[in-house]
C-alpha cells in the first residue's frame, strides 16, 4: 500500500495534464495566429506595391499556400522533437487544431456575436464598456430588434416570399429533378440529357440572372419583342410585361424569380436521385411488374418508398439553399417590386441602411430557421455510430 | 410477348420525346446568352437571337418611285394589281402572288417597296461584344454608316484575373487544413474528439449571413477589408465545414492495415499523411476543390462585402452585377460578359463532372 507513491503519481498525472492542455491550446491558437501575421505582413505589402496585377496575382497565390503549408510542417517539425508522451498528446492539435480555430471564429463564434449585437441598437455595443455598463446603455434594446421584425411590413413581406421560394421553388426543383432522374434511367441519351440539364449548376447567380433578364427583356408593345417570353406572349396576341417587375399580380411576379433556382437546382437533385434509382435492385421492379403493377405504380409504391432518404436529404438542402436566397433577387430586382426575401432584407439593413442591430437579428431569425435541420443532421449522425 | 414489347418501344418514345423537350427548355436560355454574345450590337437590339435559325423573312426585291406610278396618297390606289388606301399600304398589303407592297416614310417623300418572304439567316457574326467587355481600353465601335463610336472597355480580363487570385487560395487553403484535420478525426485518439466532430456537423447548415457583421468588424480592426487575405479567410471558414465533413469520410474508410504497418516501419503521422493519405485521398480531394472552386468563383455576397470597399480586386461575379445595374439594357456587352465569366466553370465542370458527381454524392450540403 503505497499510498503516498499513489498521490503523487495523481499529483504528476494532473501537472501533466494541466501542461499537456496549456500545450494544446496554445498550439491550436498559435499556428493559425502566425499563419496569419505572416500572410498579413505580405498582403499588406502586395496591397500597396505597384507590381502589375498578373504578378501580383502568381505572388499571392504562391505565399498563401505555401505559407500554409509550411506552417504546418514546421509545427509538426517542433513537436516531433519533444519526447514520446508529450509528442502523443499535442501532434493531434497540430493536426485538428487550425481548422477547429477557424471554424470557431468564422462561424462557432459570431452566431454568439450576431446575436449579442442583435440585443442593440443601429451601431452595436459600443467599444470600451464592460458587460453591465452595457446592458444599462441607451444602446441596449433587449428583443425589441425583434419584435421588430416580426412586425415589419417589408419583413413581412420577404417572409412570405421565402416561403413562396420554399413552396415553389424547392418542392419544383426536387419534383423536376425527380422525374428527370427517371426519365433519362430509360432512355438511351441517358448521359447527355443529364449533362445539358446539370450544366446550370456551374452558372453563377449573377450569370443566371443575366441569362433569365434576357428572356424577360421587355420592349413596349409594337416594338420588336427581344426575349423570348415576350416574343411568345406578343405572338399570341397577348401583352408584353416586365415580367419580375409586374406589380399588379405581386406577389405571383416572384415566381419569375424562383424559376431561375428551379433551372439551376433540378440538376442537383437530379444526380443524387438518379445514383439513389439505381441502386434500387432490379428484382424489386421486375417482381412488381410480374404482379401487373403499372408503371405510375411501381413508381409511387416502390421508387419512392426506397429512395425515401434520399429524397429527404436533397429536399432539405435545396429547402436551405432557397431559404438563404440572395443574389438572384439582388440582380434581378434589388428587392423592388415586392420581391425581398429575408437575405436581402439582412444586407439592406445591415450594410444599406448601416443598423447592424437589426440586420445581426434577421440572421438570428434565419440559423433559427435551420436549427431543425441542424438537429436532424445530428441526429443522422449519432444513429451512424461511425464515431 | 409481341404486345408487350411494343408498348415497351412506345413507351420509350414518349420517353424520349418528354426529355427531349426538358432538355431543350434547359438548353435554351444558356443558348440564346451564346448565340448572343457573337452577334453585332445592332442585330441584337433590333432583331430577336433565334433569327440566326433558318426562318422567313420580307426581303424588298423592287422598289416604285411614287410621283412616276403618279399616285395620290389621300385616295385609294391600285399598285401592282392590288389596291387600299394610304394607311393600309403603310402596313403592307398582300399581293395574290404572294409579294408585300409596303409604302416606306411619309406621304409626301415616301417610297414603296415591292417584298418577298423568303427563307433566311442572320448569320452576322462578330467578336468585337467580347473585345469590348474583355479588354481594359477604350473600344473604338464602328457604325454601320461608316461612324465610329469610342465606347469605354469592360476590364473582364482583370477582374477574370482578380476572381482566379481568389479562388485558387480559397480552394487550396480549406483543403489543405481539412484534410490534417480529416485525418486527425479519423486516425488520431485525443480528448474533445467527439464533441469536436459533432461541432464541424452542427456548422454544416449554418448560414453564413451569421458571420458577416461580426467578422466585418474584425477586419476593420485589424484592418483587412479589401485585401485578397480577407477573402481567402473568409472562403476558408465558411468552407471548412463541409470539406472536414467529406474528407473525414473518406479518409475514415481507407482499410487500416496500410497504415498500421507504415506505423510498425517507423513512420510519423506527419509521413502518414503527405505520403500515404493524401495520395490515396485524391478523389475525395478532387471533388471537394470542384465543389469550393465553383461556390468561390460564382459568389457575389461574400466578395460583395469583404472586397467591396476595392474596386481594383472587383471579381467577375461584381462585374457582371455591375454591367447588369448601369447598362442592363446592352446586351452585346451582358452576354459576351456572362459567357466570359462562365468560361472557367464549364471547363472545369465539363473536364471534371464525374469527380463533381461523386462530390456532390458524398452528401454535401453548405452552409
Amino acid at each position: 500500500m503505497n499510498l503516498p507513491q499513489d498521490e503523487r503519481n495523481d499529483e504528476q498525472a494532473l501537472g501533466a495534464s494541466l501542461l499537456s492542455l496549456i500545450g494544446r491550446t496554445l498550439i491550436a491558437i498559435s499556428i493559425p495566429i502566425i499563419a496569419f501575421y505572416v500572410l498579413y505582413q505580405g498582403f499588406i505589402f502586395l496591397r500597396d506595391s505597384k507590381a502589375p496585377a498578373g504578378i501580383i496575382a502568381i505572388v499571392a497565390i504562391i505565399w498563401g499556400v505555401g505559407g500554409v503549408g509550411i506552417l504546418f510542417w514546421v509545427f509538426n517539425n517542433l513537436v516531433e522533437l519533444l519526447p514520446d508522451l508529450w509528442r502523443g498528446r499535442l501532434l493531434p492539435f497540430v493536426f485538428v487544431g487550425p481548422a477547429i480555430a477557424i471554424m470557431s471564429w468564422y462561424l462557432t463564434i459570431p452566431t454568439l456575436r450576431t446575436f449579442w449585437i442583435s440585443l442593440f441598437g443601429r451601431n452595436g455595443p459600443e467599444d470600451g464598456l464592460n458587460f453591465i455598463q452595457l446592458l444599462g446603455s441607451d444602446n441596449f434594446v433587449g428583443l425589441s430588434n425583434y419584435a421588430a421584425v416580426f412586425t415589419d411590413s417589408l419583413m413581412r413581406e420577404a417572409f412570405r416570399n421565402n416561403l413562396m421560394w420554399i413552396a415553389f421553388g424547392s418542392t419544383l426543383s426536387v419534383a423536376f429533378g425527380l422525374i428527370i432522374a427517371v426519365l433519362a434511367d430509360r432512355s438511351k441519351f441517358e448521359k447527355t440529357a443529364k449533362s445539358l440539364i446539370f450544366l446550370p449548376m456551374a452558372i453563377s447567380f449573377v450569370g443566371a440572372s443575366v441569362i433569365w433578364n434576357f428572356i424577360y427583356e421587355y420592349r413596349p408593345a409594337g416594338q420588336v419583342q427581344i426575349g423570348l417570353l415576350n416574343a411568345i406572349v406578343t405572338s399570341l396576341g397577348n401583352q408584353p410585361r416586365a415580367w419580375a417587375q409586374w406589380v399588379d399580380i405581386s406577389p405571383w411576379n416572384n415566381l419569375f424569380l424562383i424559376v431561375i433556382v428551379i433551372w439551376l437546382q433540378a440538376g442537383f437533385a437530379m444526380v443524387l436521385f438518379s445514383a439513389a434509382l439505381k441502386g434500387i435492385p432490379e428484382e424489386l421492379l421486375e417482381a412488381g411488374r410480374i404482379d401487373g403493377a403499372t408503371e405510375l405504380q411501381i413508381f409511387f409504391r416502390i421508387m419512392i418508398p426506397y429512395i425515401q432518404g434520399t429524397l429527404i436529404s436533397v429536399w432539405t438542402t435545396v429547402v436551405i439553399f432557397t431559404l438563404k436566397i440572395f443574389d438572384v433577387v439582388w440582380v434581378m430586382t434589388g428587392g423592388q417590386f415586392g420581391t425581398h426575401v429575408i437575405a436581402t432584407q439582412f444586407y439592406r439593413q445591415s450594410f444599406t441602411n448601416r443598423n447592424s442591430g437589426y440586420g445581426s437579428a434577421i440572421a438570428i431569425v434565419l440559423l433559427i430557421a435551420v436549427i431543425p435541420v441542424m438537429f436532424y443532421n445530428l441526429k443522422q449522425f449519432r444513429e451512424q455510430d461511425a464515431f | 410477348m409481341a404486345s408487350q414489347k411494343k408498348t415497351k418501344h412506345a413507351n420509350s418514345l414518349v420517353v424520349n420525346l418528354v426529355l427531349l423537350l426538358l432538355v431543350v427548355i434547359w438548353t435554351i436560355p444558356t443558348l440564346g446568352i451564346f448565340v448572343s454574345s457573337f452577334r453585332n450590337r445592332d442585330d441584337i437590339a433590333s432583331s430577336a437571337w433565334w433569327k440566326v435559325f433558318p426562318h422567313k423573312a420580307w426581303q424588298t426585291v423592287a422598289e416604285l418611285d411614287v410621283k412616276e406610278l403618279g399616285l395620290n396618297p389621300d385616295e385609294v390606289m391600285t399598285i401592282e394589281g392590288v389596291s387600299g388606301t394610304f394607311d393600309e399600304f403603310r402596313e403592307g398589303v398582300a399581293t395574290p402572288d404572294g409579294k408585300q407592297i409596303t409604302w416606306i416614310g411619309n406621304k409626301r417623300l415616301g417610297r414603296i417597296e415591292v417584298q418577298e418572304e423568303v427563307w433566311t439567316v442572320m448569320w452576322d457574326f462578330t467578336l468585337d461584344n467580347y473585345r469590348q467587355v474583355v479588354g481594359g481600353q477604350d473600344f473604338e465601335f464602328t457604325r454601320p454608316d461608316g461612324t465610329v463610336e469610342v465606347v469605354p472597355g469592360d476590364n473582364m480580363l482583370g477582374a477574370f484575373l482578380n476572381s482566379l487570385t481568389v479562388s485558387i487560395p480559397a480552394t487550396v487553403i480549406p483543403i489543405l487544413i481539412a484534410a490534417f484535420a480529416a485525418y486527425a478525426f479519423a486516425w488520431m485518439k485525443f480528448p474533445g474528439r467527439r464533441p469536436l466532430f459533432i461541432m464541424v456537423v452542427a456548422l454544416l447548415v449554418v448560414p453564413l449571413q451569421i458571420a458577416l457583421v461580426p467578422i466585418l468588424r474584425d477586419y476593420k480592426t485589424l484592418d483587412l477589408n479589401g485585401t485578397y487575405l480577407a477573402i481567402w479567410l473568409a472562403h476558408t471558414g465558411f468552407g471548412l465545414p463541409l470539406a472536414t465533413y467529406l474528407l473525414f469520410n473518406y479518409i475514415s474508410t481507407l482499410p487500416r492495415d496500410i497504415l498500421e504497418s507504415a506505423f510498425i516501419d517507423g513512420a510519423s503521422h506527419f509521413t502518414v499523411f503527405t505520403r500515404l493519405i493524401i495520395p490515396l485521398s485524391v478523389p475525395a480531394l478532387a471533388s471537394f476543390a470542384i465543389f469550393q472552386f465553383l461556390w468561390v468563383w460564382n459568389d457575389y455576397l461574400v466578395a460583395l462585402i469583404f472586397l467591396g470597399g476595392n474596386p481594383e480586386l472587383e471579381l467577375v461575379t461584381q462585374r457582371m452585377a455591375a454591367i447588369v445595374g448601369s447598362r442592363g439594357s446592352e446586351w452585346h456587352l451582358l452576354t459576351a460578359g456572362a459567357f466570359v465569366s462562365m468560361l472557367l466553370p464549364l471547363a472545369v465542370f465539363f473536364g471534371l463532372q464525374r469527380y463533381f458527381v461523386r462530390g456532390l454524392l458524398a452528401g454535401s450540403v453548405k452552409g
